[in-house]
């Protein structure tokens, strides 16, 4: 594989245009099913959020069925088995999309995602033959099962034991799983267990003797969606359930982690461009001043920003959407792909993290300006704003929470440097030496110089980690202070790229003029923010991991990589304001 | 029964219209869907096929972009798609849009016409009609409930303060009222087989047709947005003293009395 396509690779490499891939590319196919599930959901679930928040009883479960005759819940599932085997983009597509029936979304996620994709891609033949018909059509919902009371972010050190019989028949699992969601109504759960203290992942049962659960959690957010404590005791499970291999489940954990966070990504974009309309909305209507709110600067300020976030959000989300898709799209789901599937969800880890991190983020950015846009009704039940505030909370949390993310992707960087498979350090010593010769001013000028900066950005970044795993040593690695100034660099470059790359991509394609101009200025306005972050974080761990004459040299260095053109940022405000206002939307939806 | 159903591509109910520089309705970067009346027509058609048998067709006229709207409609469960598009139909009025789907119509053998009863963006109700009258067939508008043999169909209708019910011989054309049915939602394999149904873009010289003989008989000559709505008043006094102001305004001012 291309340097520029591997995972992390995007840090070492020059990307192309052709190299991304743009939601301007989704074909017809693409657009109808974004279509058909925003009308599905808006017009049959949304009429009865509030009922669902309350979790009447069976409401959630019949939307899943529904869902299920659709073809929804079967979309990653293959064909010969009850599924339709469509792409990562139509995963992308729908995750968008569902958020509009407000917590259906995460029993919708938890359902098709992590509870659904470990027989997809870890199961045997007979377990794919067994269950994954009835996930495809909603007659079985599913659960994951990782998290206990004593063990969140540290996953390995689950207490949950599984012993195997005398007959060497079952297992027999004992444990406490704590905030599984869809545990209220859920029929097969992926549970994870030890066996002789090494994980293992095993299908339980709903009606399996043994099985029991706590009261539901009374939740912030998400209040649609079931979450319980799963009880297991003396819980007799046969040996065919293990799914991956026997002491092997932290592979399915966490690959199947990854493919969670990417879809989590999609749902948080989807969810921030329905809050972005849900302000657009109430400010084109509320006056003070005897005048709408979506008049005032402050206010304009502000969707331009929302506008500008969900723009780097959703690039990154597609543009890994393009990578995963080609890792995925040749494996054999029918068969036992065990191996193979490991392989694949394990490559872009650094960047499902990315898209994890990022998208829940902009999400709680866009929910709370939701809520200051709409001042003290903001704060009212009454208004869904409200409630999209609260919901947005759990992403930063559940998956993985946000730090845990980050500090995966310098530790994964890390990791697949000192295995030869990145040639990070390398690559660090080639900016030292390069310094010389950048920082010459270029003739470029549009998305052209943005790219300029995008390149000098990853070299700041690769000079920043190479300083700090020069001076810090085997000490880095468990110095969080600088690691997650470390991931924050990554987060931006990665942000940046995205955006700048599908800017220069859609200025070629045949869409409105409008649409050119949009992601051209949230390009830049994006980017420069994100450059803004990136040099603080650049600045306080270069600083942390170098001193004296070295340290003086190296902030020389620097600042050669972080000149830049000045550019109107207060304009480009004005004008990404100005086409979300008009539009009354996010721009380019 | 073969069934053919004409739809329209319409501005999303939600769409923001604004006037470009030349006063015209900006379509550009709008949402569209199919004309909600027209969705009830295309449901009907595909349970009167899954009843009956036979063939569904839907045949549009409107711009490169309506074939998103036949594809629905394929994705829905009809089998065959005809648009007619033409840079000289930019603008056309009913009777130019019947005179096309005509022709468009004349090619294919069908028992039953259906259509929306209205396109929610012009709200003419005429096309249907009109094309009815051209092909010579017997019409029934703003229909709730159809039951079909092979030979007739009995459809119940709205009328002033009750319903109707009427027997028409077939070939017929039927007009769809909101009550018809549920539209059903494209399912994902829908939407998967629909790309591999057949949809024809046809021109004007295809159909035999030639612009020249197709001048609008109406022409539209201009397009103003509706008044900004203002803020309500507040009337206060005594009840009498404010009763006849209130009649006094509504005469006068609103002139609605
Ligand atoms: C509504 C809801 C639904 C959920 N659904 C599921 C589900 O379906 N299945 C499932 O298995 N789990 C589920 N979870 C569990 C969720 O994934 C965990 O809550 C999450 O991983 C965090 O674990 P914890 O709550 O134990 O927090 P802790 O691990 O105790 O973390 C507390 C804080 O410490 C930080 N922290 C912890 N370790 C480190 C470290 N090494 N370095 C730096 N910082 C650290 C964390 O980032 C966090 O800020 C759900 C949780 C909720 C609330």
């Amino acid at each position: 594989m291309e340097l520029a396509l591997k995972g992390g690779g995007f840090l070492l490499a020059d990307v192309t245009p052709e190299q991304v891939f743009t939601p301007e590319e989704l074909n017809e196919d693409h657009l109808q099913l974004k279509r058909m599930t925003a009308n599905f959901v808006e017009k049959e679930i949304g009429p009865h959020i509030e009922a669902l928040e309350e979790q009447q009883e069976g409401l959630a479960r019949k939307f899943m069925a529904q869902a299920g005759e659709l073809g929804l819940l079967g979309l990653e599932i293959p064909e010969e088995m009850g599924g339709l085997s469509m792409d990562k983009y139509a995963t992308v597509v729908v995750g968008e999309e569902v958020p509009r029936g407000a917590s259906f979304a995460v029993s919708f996620a938890a359902h098709t995602g992590i509870g659904t994709l470990p027989i997809v891609y870890f199961g045997t033949p007979e377990q794919k033959e067994k269950y994954l018909p009835g996930l495809a059509s909603g007659e079985k919902i599913a659960a994951y099962c990782l998290t206990e009371p004593g063990s969140g972010s540290d996953a390995l050190g689950a207490k949950t034991t599984a012993v195997l019989n005398e007959e060497g028949t079952h297992y027999i699992l004992n444990g406490t799983k704590q905030f599984i969601t869809n545990a209220g109504f859920a029929d097969v759960f992926l549970v994870y267990a030890k066996v002789d203290g090494k994980l293992t992942n095993f299908i339980v049962e709903r009606d399996m003797p043994g099985v029991s659960f706590g009261p539901e959690e009374k939740k912030m957010g998400i209040k649609g969606s079931s979450t319980r404590e799963v009880i297991l005791e003396d819980v007799a499970v046969p040996v065919e359930n293990i799914v991956g291999e026997l002491g092997r489940g932290h592979v399915v954990a966490f690959n199947i982690l990854n493919v969670g966070r990417f879809k989590l990504a999609a749902a948080a974009i989807g969810s921030a461009q329905i809050a972005l309309e849900t302000a657009l909305k109430y400010a084109s209507e509320r006056k003070q001043f005897g005048v709408t709110l979506d008049t005032f600067g402050a206010i304009r300020a502000k969707f331009a920003e929302i506008a500008t976030q969900c723009y780097m959000a959703e690039s990154v989300v597609y543009r890994t959407a393009g990578l995963m898709d080609e890792v995925c799209k040749d494996l054999d789901l029918t068969g036992d792909c065990r191996k193979e599937a490991g392989k694949a969800l394990e490559e872009y880890a650094i960047e499902c993290s990315l898209n994890k991190v990022l998208a829940s983020e902009v999400l709680d950015f866009a929910v709370d300006e939701g809520v200051q846009i709409h001042g003290g009704y903001g704060f009212i039940s009454e208004y869904p704003i409200e409630r999209m505030y609260r919901d947005s909370r759990i992403n930063r949390l559940f998956e993985g929470t946000n730090e845990i993310n980050r500090l995966l992707v310098p530790g994964t960087l890390l990791k697949r440097a000192m295995n030869g498979e990145l040639p990070l350090l390398q690559a660090a010593q080639n900016v030292s030496k390069d310094l010389m010769s950048v920082g010459l001013p270029s003739d470029n000028e549009g998305l052209e110089a943005l790219l300029d900066m995008v390149g000098k950005a990853k070299k700041l970044c690769l000079m920043a980690a190479g300083i700090a795993a020069q001076n810090l040593g085997m000490e880095l690695k468990d110095n969080q202070y600088v690691l997650m100034g470390m991931a924050e660099m990554v987060l931006q470059v990665y942000a940046m790229e995205s955006a700048v790359l599908r800017a220069m991509k859609v200025q070629d394609m045949d869409v409105t003029d409008d649409h050119k101009l949009f992601v051209e200025k949230a390009a830049t306005l994006g980017c420069y923010t994100a450059m803004n972050i990136l040099e603080q974080h650049a600045k306080e761990v270069i600083c942390a991991a170098a001193e004296g004459d070295s340290l003086s040299t190296v902030l020389a260095g620097m600042r050669k990589l972080t000149r830049r053109p000045n550019v109107d940022m207060i304009g480009l405000r004005k004008d990404v304001a100005d086409l979300v206002v008009e539009k009354g939307k996010y721009p380019i939806r | 029964m073969n069934i053919v159903v004409c739809i329209k591509q319409t501005f999303d109910t939600e769409a923001k219209i604004a006037l470009d520089s030349q006063g015209k309705i900006d379509s550009q970067g709008v949402n569209l869907i199919i004309n909600p009346y027209d969705e009830f027509a295309i449901e009907e058609g595909i349970r009167l096929k899954e009843q009956l048998g036979g063939e569904v067709t839907v045949v549009s006229l409107g711009g490169e972009r309506a074939q998103e709207a036949i594809r629905t409609a394929l994705a829905m469960g009809a089998d065959k798609g005809i648009l007619v598009s033409d840079p000289s139909l930019e603008e056309v009025d009913e009777w130019v849009a019947a005179e096309v789907l005509a022709k468009a119509v004349e090619g294919i053998s069908y028992d039953l016409l259906l259509a929306g009863r209205i396109a929610i963006d012009d709200g003419s109700a005429q096309v249907a009609v009109r094309l009815a009258e051209k092909l010579g067939v017997p019409s029934v508008s703003s229909v709730l409930k159809i039951e079909a043999d092979g030979e007739k169909i009995t459809a119940v209708r709205e009328i002033d303060g009750g319903t109707e019910t009427l027997e028409i011989p077939l070939p017929a054309m039927v007009t769809a009222q909101k009550g018809l049915n549920e539209p059903r939602y494209p399912s994902v394999a829908g939407i998967m087989k629909a790309k591999r149904k057949p949809l024809n873009v046809v021109s004007l010289a295809d159909l035999g047709l030639n612009a020249g003989d197709l001048s609008p008989k109406m022409v539209v000559d201009s397009t103003a947005l509706p008044e900004a709505r203002k803020g309500g008043r507040k009337l206060e006094g005594e009840p009498d003293q404010v009763a006849k102001e209130l009649v006094q305004l509504l005469r006068d001012e609103a002139k609605v009395i």
